[in-house]
């Protein structure tokens, strides 16, 4: 399936949850907040939101320097 | 006090038309206090004293090492010859930049202990922290007494920032839930150059700028996410607050509770501390390594690591807890954790 990540597009296996989403890129465990089509998930539905075709996904990590 | 025209001195900032001679009356009479003085810190904290804000409480546990010179524009090669403590060196140079406004040092750890003390009486918390002890922390005063606070992180040549305004925004606990804090990249370990720093505290500023002035309505409220080496900008929408928040719906204060801290420290002999997150964390251990080997001498097996670097030494075991070498300072220890381990 293809998405828009980030502003670029992305294709991805069919069936992918945002937790898998996090995954890929490596990012388990790092504060990391999603948007998807417009509106902010909640990091416990993570594992449950399943991506589908055309979705429109900001991925914004939190980082820890200062 | 100040021998110069308040209205010549501030001319630039009431002419523009959005701040106005009312808008620089209240900032003013504003009084921010700014977490942390790295290079995010001290770039805030610049911006916001030649701006006029009226008084500015600057916290910070560290002193000036010459590593900070690079991105931390406040210090000088003196300050980190004599290891001036941060916070002192700071308002040492806002005073000379701005004596018309009232700069208080306190050289301190923050936690449950004094948090609410040191931020419960300002209008703004501006984080310049490099960890998210802190960052839940501040987040709790913030909700629990209604103080708007700016969120900002950088490494390597990206960062992120978000003004939180209680009620009105989501909290950092609807944004990210508890998750996990501990292990991951740190401006010690890959490094951090001064432009993205300065980017972020520039957009803290101008964020506090709106809020204070009274011009809530150009509030941006959006994450933004930026990246100067690979000219990538992202903004995010935010919305409001999660119902259901644990933090700023239910109020449940984890981290302030009963003196509560991420990370507690234990005496371990002389000259060791242990460190160790409040709960047990998977920690990575092939990663920390692959962290650490650029900057100094790493050992790891199954069960632990060792990294020692120029008056460093930290044993790490992969539940996250740690033993910091070197220090009887329990301040010292958890720098360091923060530092190379990241938290």
């Amino acid at each position: 399936m293809r998405i828009r990540l980030n502003g670029k597009d992305v294709s991805l296996p069919d069936g992918m949850t945002l937790r898998d989403l996090v995954r890929h890129y490596d990012l388990d465990g790092e504060p990391v907040a999603i948007e998807r089509n417009g509106q902010i998930v909640d990091r416990q539905a993570f594992e449950a939101e399943v991506i589908q075709e055309g979705d429109v996904i900001e991925m914004v990590r939190f980082v820890g320097g200062g | 006090m100040t021998d110069f025209d308040f209205k010549d001195r501030y001319s630039r900032q009431i002419r523009f038309r959005h701040i106005g001679e009312a808008g620089q009356a209240r900032i003013s009479q504003a009084r921010v206090a700014v977490v942390g003085l790295g290079a995010l810190g001290t770039a805030s904290a610049a911006q916001l004293a030649r701006a006029g804000v009226g008084y500015l409480r600057l916290i910070d546990r560290d002193v000036v090492e010459p590593s900070n010179l690079q991105r931390q524009l406040l210090y000088t090669e003196e300050d980190a010859r004599n290891a001036t403590p941060k916070a002192i060196a700071a308002r040492n140079a806002l005073a000379a930049a701005n004596s018309g406004i009232t700069v208080e040092a306190v050289v301190d750890d923050l936690d449950a202990s004094n948090a609410e003390h040191l931020l419960a009486d300002v209008d703004v918390v501006i984080d310049g922290s490099d960890n998210f002890e802190v960052r839940y922390l501040v987040n709790e005063v913030a909700v629990k007494h209604n103080i708007p606070w700016a969120y900002a992180g950088a490494v390597e040549a990206h960062g992120t920032s978000a003004f939180l305004r209680p009620g009105r925004t989501p909290c950092l606990v609807c944004l990210l839930g508890h998750g996990a804090r501990v292990g991951h990249d740190t401006c010690d370990t890959v490094g951090v150059i001064s432009p993205i720093v300065q980017w972020m505290a520039s957009y803290q500023v101008a964020e506090v700028l709106k809020y204070l002035s009274g011009r809530e309505d150009a509030l941006s409220n959006a994450i933004l996410q930026a990246d100067v080496w690979h000219t990538d900008v992202r903004l995010i929408r935010m919305g409001g607050p999660k119902p259901d928040c644990s933090c700023c719906g239910r109020r449940e204060f984890a981290s302030l509770g009963a003196g509560r801290r991420a990370l507690s420290v234990t005496f371990c002999g002389r000259q060791t501390i242990q460190v160790r997150p409040q709960e047990d964390v998977a920690l990575s251990l092939p990663a920390l390594a692959e962290r650490l080997r650029p900057l100094g001498t790493v050992r790891a097996n199954e069960a632990l690591l060792q990294f020692e670097t120029e008056g460093v030494a930290l044993t790490v075991f992969s539940n996250g807890r740690a033993l910091v070498h070197g220090t009887d300072d329990p301040a010292r220890a958890r720098s360091l954790y923060a530092q190379y381990i990241g938290m």
